[in-house]
C-alpha cells in the first residue's frame, strides 16, 4: 500500500474493501461508530415500542411474549452492543493520539476485535428473523433461561460469546497499548484522563469478560449438550449463574462509566480553558472505583436470599464506591471554578451530566441500603436509578463525545445550533421519562411488566413517562441528522478546533495522517500541547526523533475471515439440539474456516510496510499544503 | 440564557412538590403509606437515606450553580486566562472525610435492620405443649399464581393469602419451576422465591384489610419469569386474630370436600370430570398442587389474579385462559368444554365459599 494513495479519491469497492481489511485505528474506530450508533438505533426503537405499550394500562400495543422479548435485547443490545462499541470508538480513536502513538499495539488483534464484536451483534440480531429473540432479560437468570422455549436464549449465549470474545480482545490491546506504545516523555502521571480511565476499563473488561464467559458456556452446554450446571432437579444451582453474570455485570457498569467520566473530565478543562482539578485524585479515584467495582456484585442480590452477613459487608462495599465518584464530581465543579465557561454543545453535555449523574448516583446509596433495597429492587424505582446512570452518565458523554471529537475523526464539524436543540430536547425528555419512574417504583409498580392495570394509581406516570421517551426518540433522530448534515458541510482543515485544546490529540492538524505523528512527539509535561502552544511552538508539539521512515502494519482480510468461521459455526452449535443432521458439519466447517485463517496468519510472515520520508513529504503536502504540517 | 436556568429551576422544583403531594400512590399497593411493621421501618429509611442525599444533591447544586453562573466566558470576556490551579490537598480531603461520615451515619440502621428483617428464629418456638407460637406461611410460586400452605393449621390456599394482623407472621419462600420474587409493597420488602432452597423472612400486617378499596393488599412478582410475569399477582387479606381463626377453622371444617361426577348439578360433574384433577376445593391439605385450590374462590378479588370476579371473567377464562395469562400451564388441559357447561362451571365455582 502507497502512503499516497491514501488520501487519494477511491472507488466505491476499493472503500468498501480497504474497510473490510483496515487495520488502522482510525477507520476502526469509524466502524465502530457506526455499528454502534446502528446498534444504539434499534436498541432505542425497542425502548419506544415499550414504553408506547406502557403508555396506557391494559394496553395490546405488543403481546406479552414480544414485550419480553424487547426488554431482553433492549438491555442487551445498549450495554453490550451499542454502549461498548461507542466507547470503543472514542477510545480507537483518541488514546492512541493522545498518547503519542501511530496505532494500537495489535492492529491485528484490533480489526479481530471489532469483527468477532460485529458478527457476534449480528447474529444476535437475526434471532429476531429466526424464530424468536431471547426473552429472559439481559440478565437471562438461569432458571427462566432454562425454561424458555425456542432459540432466543441460544442466540442470547452465542452471539454474546462471540462478540464477548471481540471485546476482552480489544481489551487486552488497550492494556498494551496504553502501557507500552507511549511517546517519550509520557510518564502515567501526564496521561490525559481519558487515557487512564480507558487503561482501568480495559483492566476491568480483562477481568470481568472472563466469568460471564464461563457462564454463557456453561448456558451454553446445559441448553445445547443437556448439561445440568444450573438444572436444579438434576443438583445443578441457579444461583451460581447469578454469581457469576453479576461478577461479570457489575464491572461491566464501571467498564462503560468510567470511559464517559474520562471523556468529560477531557471536555470540561477545555471548555473552562483550565487545567483539570486534583488531575493525581481523579486517577487515584478512577483506580479505586474500578478495584471497588468487583467488591460489589451481590448488591443485585440482596433479595436472594443470601444471608444478612452477605447483604451487610456488600451494602457497606457499595456505599463506599459513593467516596471516590463523589470525589470526582467535586473535582470537576473545581475545574469549571474560576475557569472561563464557554458553553457549547460538548460542554452542554458535560454540564447536564453532573446534576443527571448525581441523581443517579444519590438513588444508588438508597439502594445501597440493603433493608430499603428489599422495596426497591425490581421495582421502577431499579429502572429510573440505573437510566440516570447510564443515559445520564454514558449516553450524555457518547453524544457531547460525538461533538467533541468529530473534528479529529472526520475533519468535519457537528453543527451547535441543532446540536443544542437536540440537546434540551433529549434531556428534557431523558428527565421526564425517568424522573418519574423513580415514584412509580416507590408506588409498587415491578420491573418488565407488559402491562399493569388500571386501578393501581400508576396511569399517569406513566403516560408521562412515554412522552418523554418519545423527546428522547426525537432528539437522537436531530443527532443523526447531524451526523448527515456534516458529511456534506466544507472540511475543516485546522488544528485545535475547539481552540483551548489541552492533550496531545489537539496539536494534530487534520485530517490525520494515516501514521498519524510524522515524528513522535517528546511530551515534556501534563497538557502537552497547551505547554507547547503557551510557549508559542507553532508546530503543538517538539518531536523526539528526527523526521525518519515509518514503520506502518499491513491492512488484511483475515480477521474478518475469522469472525466469519466464528459465526458460521454460532448456527450449527444453535441448531444441534434439534437433532438436525447438518449442525455438527456446519460447526466444523466453521471452525475449520477460523482454525484455517489462524494458521495462514501464523505461517505467513507479515512484516508490515515502511513509507519513506519523501512519502511522508509529498503526503503532508498534499494534506496540508506547501510545507506540510506547519 | 441564566434567566432561562432560573425558569427551569422553578419549573423542575414544582414540578417536584406536585409529585410529591399528589403520589403517595394507592394504599393498597403503595410502599409510601406503609401499614406494617417492616413496610414502616423501610418508609424511615427511606426518608432517612433520602434526607442525607438531599443534603449531598444541595450542597453540590449550589456549588454547581453558582460557579456556572459566576465564571461563564461570557461575563469574563473572549481573552481571560484563568489561573491553571493543580488541586488543592484540604479540598480533597473535605470532600473525602464529609462522604465517608455521611455514610457512616447511613450504615448504622443499614446493618441494624440487615440483621432485625433476618431473624427468623421465631419460626421454631414452641409453647409449653409443644405448638409452634409462631404463624408460618409456606408459599410456593408457580407459573403464574401462588400458592400459600399453612402447615401447623394443616390447610392451603391460593391467589388470596388470608393473615391475621397485629403479629409478625412468617415466611418459608420456594418457587416450583422458575425463579419469582414475593412482594406485597405496602407491607414490607421483597424476597425472592428461588428454585433450590427455601428463603425465611417475616412481615407484619398492622392493618385489617377490609376498609380498603377491595378489601385486600395488592401483592406481586418482582422477579421476571415469563410473558405472564405481569400477571402474576395475588391479594392479601388482613384479618383480626379472631376472625383469622375462624377463617382457619371455616378452612378445617372443608376436610374432605371434593365434587361429585355423578352429581345432578351439571357444574359439579363437569368441574369433577375436567378441573379436579387439579384444582382441589377442600382447603385441607399441602402445598404441591398443579392448580390452585379453589376451596375459597367465591371469597376472592380476582379470576386468575388479575380478571374482574365476576362469571363472565371465569367464562372467559375457562373458554381459552392463553389471551389473559401467556404462557400458562393450564391452556389445554382440560378438553373442550361447552358453553352450557362452562357457564355451569362458572356458576358452581361462585359457590365455593368459607365465608359467610
Amino acid at each position: 500500500m502507497s502512503s499516497v494513495a491514501v488520501a487519494k479519491k477511491k472507488g466505491f469497492g476499493a472503500t468498501v474493501w480497504d474497510y473490510l481489511t483496515t487495520v488502522d485505528h482510525k477507520k476502526l474506530a469509524v466502524l465502530y461508530l457506526v455499528a454502534g450508533t446502528l446498534f444504539f438505533a434499534i436498541a432505542g426503537f425497542e425502548a419506544l415500542l415499550m414504553r408506547i405499550q406502557l403508555m396506557i394500562p391494559n394496553n395490546n400495543f405488543v403481546s406479552a411474549g414480544f414485550f419480553n422479548e424487547l426488554l431482553t435485547m433492549h438491555g442487551t443490545t445498549m450495554l453490550f452492543l451499542a454502549a461498548t462499541p461507542l466507547l470503543f470508538a472514542f477510545m480507537n480513536a483518541i488514546v492512541p493520539l493522545q498518547i503519542g502513538a501511530r496505532d494500537v499495539a495489535f492492529p491485528f488483534l484490533n480489526s479481530l476485535g471489532f469483527w468477532l464484536f460485529f458478527l457476534g451483534a449480528l447474529f444476535l440480531h437475526l434471532s429476531f428473523f429466526m424464530g424468536g429473540a431471547p426473552d429472559a432479560g439481559w440478565t437471562s437468570y438461569a432458571s427462566l433461561s432454562l425454561y424458555s422455549p425456542g432459540h432466543g436464549i441460544d442466540f442470547y449465549v452465542l452471539g454474546l460469546q462471540i462478540s464477548g470474545a471481540g471485546t476482552l480482545i480489544s481489551g487486552i490491546n488497550f492494556i498494551v497499548t496504553i502501557i507500552t506504545m507511549r511517546a517519550p516523555g509520557m510518564t502515567f502521571m501526564r496521561m490525559p484522563l481519558f487515557t487512564w480511565t480507558s487503561l482501568i476499563s480495559s483492566t476491568l473488561i480483562l477481568f470481568a469478560f472472563p466469568p460471564l464467559t464461563v457462564g454463557l458456556f456453561l448456558m451454553l452446554v446445559d441448553r445445547m449438550f443437556g448439561a445440568n450446571f444450573f438444572n436444579h432437579t438434576m443438583g445443578g444451582n441457579t444461583i451460581i449463574w447469578e454469581h457469576l453474570f453479576w461478577i461479570f455485570g457489575h464491572p461491566e457498569v464501571y467498564i462503560l462509566v468510567l470511559p464517559a467520566f474520562g471523556l468529560f473530565s477531557e471536555i470540561i478543562p477545555v471548555f473552562a480553558r483550565k487545567r483539570l482539578f486534583g488531575y493525581s485524585s481523579m486517577v487515584f479515584a478512577t483506580i479505586l472505583i474500578g478495584f471497588l467495582g468487583f467488591m460489589v456484585w451481590a448488591h443485585h442480590m440482596f433479595t436472594t436470599g443470601l444471608g444478612p452477613t452477605a447483604n451487610a459487608i456488600f451494602a457497606v462495599a457499595t456505599m463506599a464506591i459513593a467516596v471516590p465518584t463523589g470525589m470526582k464530581v467535586f473535582n470537576w465543579i473545581l475545574t469549571i471554578w474560576g475557569g472561563s465557561i464557554k458553553v457549547t454543545v460538548p460542554m452542554l453535555y458535560a454540564l447536564g451530566f453532573i446534576p443527571s449523574f448525581v441523581a443517579g448516583g444519590v438513588t444508588g446509596v438508597m439502594q445501597a441500603t440493603a433493608p430499603l433495597d428489599y422495596q426497591l429492587h425490581d421495582s421502577y424505582f431499579i429502572v429510573a436509578h440505573f437510566h440516570y446512570v447510564i443515559v445520564g452518565g454514558i449516553v450524555t458523554a457518547i453524544f457531547g463525545s460525538f461533538h467533541f471529537y468529530w473534528p479529529i475523526m472526520f475533519n468535519r464539524a457537528l453543527s451547535e445550533k441543532l446540536g443544542k436543540w437536540t440537546f434540551w430536547i433529549f434531556f428534557i425528555g431523558f428527565h421526564l421519562t425517568f424522573f418519574i419512574q423513580h415514584f412509580l417504583g416507590l408506588m409498587g409498580m415491578p420491573r418488565r411488566v407488559f402491562t399493569y392495570q388500571a386501578d393501581q394509581g400508576w396511569d399517569l406516570f406513566n403516560f408521562i413517562s412515554s412522552i418523554g421517551a418519545l423527546m428522547m426518540g426525537v432528539g437522537v433522530i436531530l443527532l443523526v441528522t447531524n451526523i448527515f448534515m456534516s458529511i456534506k458541510s466544507k472540511p475543516l482543515n485546522c488544528r485545535d478546533y475547539w481552540g483551548d485544546g489541552r492533550s496531545l490529540e489537539w496539536a494534530l492538524k487534520t485530517p490525520v495522517p494515516f501514521y498519524n505523528f510524522k515524528q513522535t512527539p517528546l511530551v515534556r509535561g501534563f497538557d502537552p500541547y497547551w505547554l507547547e502552544k503557551h510557549e508559542g511552538n507553532k508546530e503543538g508539539m517538539t518531536y523526539a526523533e528526527p523526521l525518519g521512515d515509518i514503520h506502518m502494519p499491513n491492512n488484511s482480510i483475515i480477521p474478518l475471515v475469522i469472525s466469519i468461521g466464528m459465526f458460521v459455526a454460532a448456527f450449527g452449535a444453535l441448531y444441534h439440539p434439534d437433532g438436525v443432521s447438518w449442525s455438527i458439519p456446519v460447526i466444523v466447517i466453521g471452525l475449520g474456516i477460523t482454525v484455517a485463517a489462524m494458521i495462514t496468519r501464523s505461517l505467513k510472515d507479515d512484516l508490515g510496510f515502511h513509507v519513506h520520508v519523501d512519502e511522508i513529504l509529498a503526503t503532508e503536502e498534499e494534506l496540508y499544503g506547501k510545507g506540510g504540517n506547519k | 440564557m441564566m434567566k432561562g436556568l432560573k425558569k427551569w429551576r422553578l419549573f423542575s422544583l414544582l414540578a417536584v412538590m406536585t409529585v410529591f403531594l399528589s403520589a403517595c400512590g394507592e394504599e393498597y399497593i403503595t410502599t409510601l403509606k406503609p401499614a406494617g411493621a417492616v413496610g414502616k421501618e423501610q418508609f424511615n429509611l427511606l426518608l432517612f437515606s433520602i434526607s442525607i442525599m438531599a443534603l449531598v444533591v444541595v450542597v453540590v447544586s449550589v456549588l454547581y450553580l453558582y460557579a456556572f453562573a459566576k465564571f461563564r466566558r461570557s461575563k469574563q470576556g473572549e481573552d481571560h486566562m484563568p489561573k491553571q490551579v493543580e488541586g488543592s490537598h484540604t479540598l480533597e480531603v473535605i470532600w473525602t472525610v464529609i462522604p465517608i461520615i455521611l455514610l457512616l451515619i447511613l450504615t448504622v440502621p443499614t446493618l441494624i435492620t440487615t440483621y432485625k428483617f433476618a431473624d427468623v428464629k421465631a419460626m421454631e418456638e414452641v409453647d409449653e405443649e409443644g405448638n409452634k407460637t409462631a404463624l408460618t406461611v409456606n408459599v410456593t410460586a408457580k407459573l403464574y399464581w401462588w400458592e400459600f400452605e399453612y402447615p401447623e393449621q394443616g390447610i392451603v390456599t391460593a391467589q388470596e393469602l388470608v393473615v391475621p394482623t397485629g403479629e409478625k407472621v412468617y415466611f418459608n419462600l420456594k418457587a416450583a419451576d422458575v425463579k419469582h420474587s414475593f412482594w406485597i409493597p405496602s407491607v414490607g420488602g421483597k424476597m425472592d422465591t428461588n428454585v433450590e432452597n427455601v428463603n425465611k423472612f417475616y412481615l407484619q400486617f398492622d392493618e385489617e384489610s377490609a376498609d380498603l378499596k377491595d378489601g385486600v393488599f395488592y401483592g406481586k412478582c418482582a422477579e421476571l419469569c415469563g410473558p405472564s410475569h405481569a400477571l402474576m399477582d395475588f391479594k392479601v387479606k388482613t384479618l383480626s386474630r379472631e376472625d383469622f381463626d375462624n377463617w382457619v377453622a371455616a378452612m378445617q371444617a372443608t376436610e374432605g370436600q371434593t365434587a361429585n361426577a355423578d352429581s345432578a348439578d351439571l357444574g359439579e360433574a363437569t368441574f369433577a370430570n375436567s378441573c379436579l384433577g387439579c384444582h382441589a376445593i377442600s382447603g385441607v391439605g399441602a402445598s404441591g398442587a398443579m392448580g390452585p385450590n379453589l376451596a375459597t374462590f367465591a371469597d376472592r378479588n380476582r379470576v386468575a389474579g388479575v380478571l374482574e370476579h365476576s362469571k363472565e371473567s371465569i367464562e372467559k377464562w375457562v373458554t381459552d385462559p392463553e389471551p389473559y395469562k401467556p404462557g400458562n400451564l393450564m391452556t389445554g388441559k382440560y378438553g373442550e368444554l361447552s358453553e352450557e357447561e362452562i357457564s355451569a362451571v362458572a356458576d358452581y365455582i361462585m359457590t365455593l365459599s368459607v365465608e359467610d
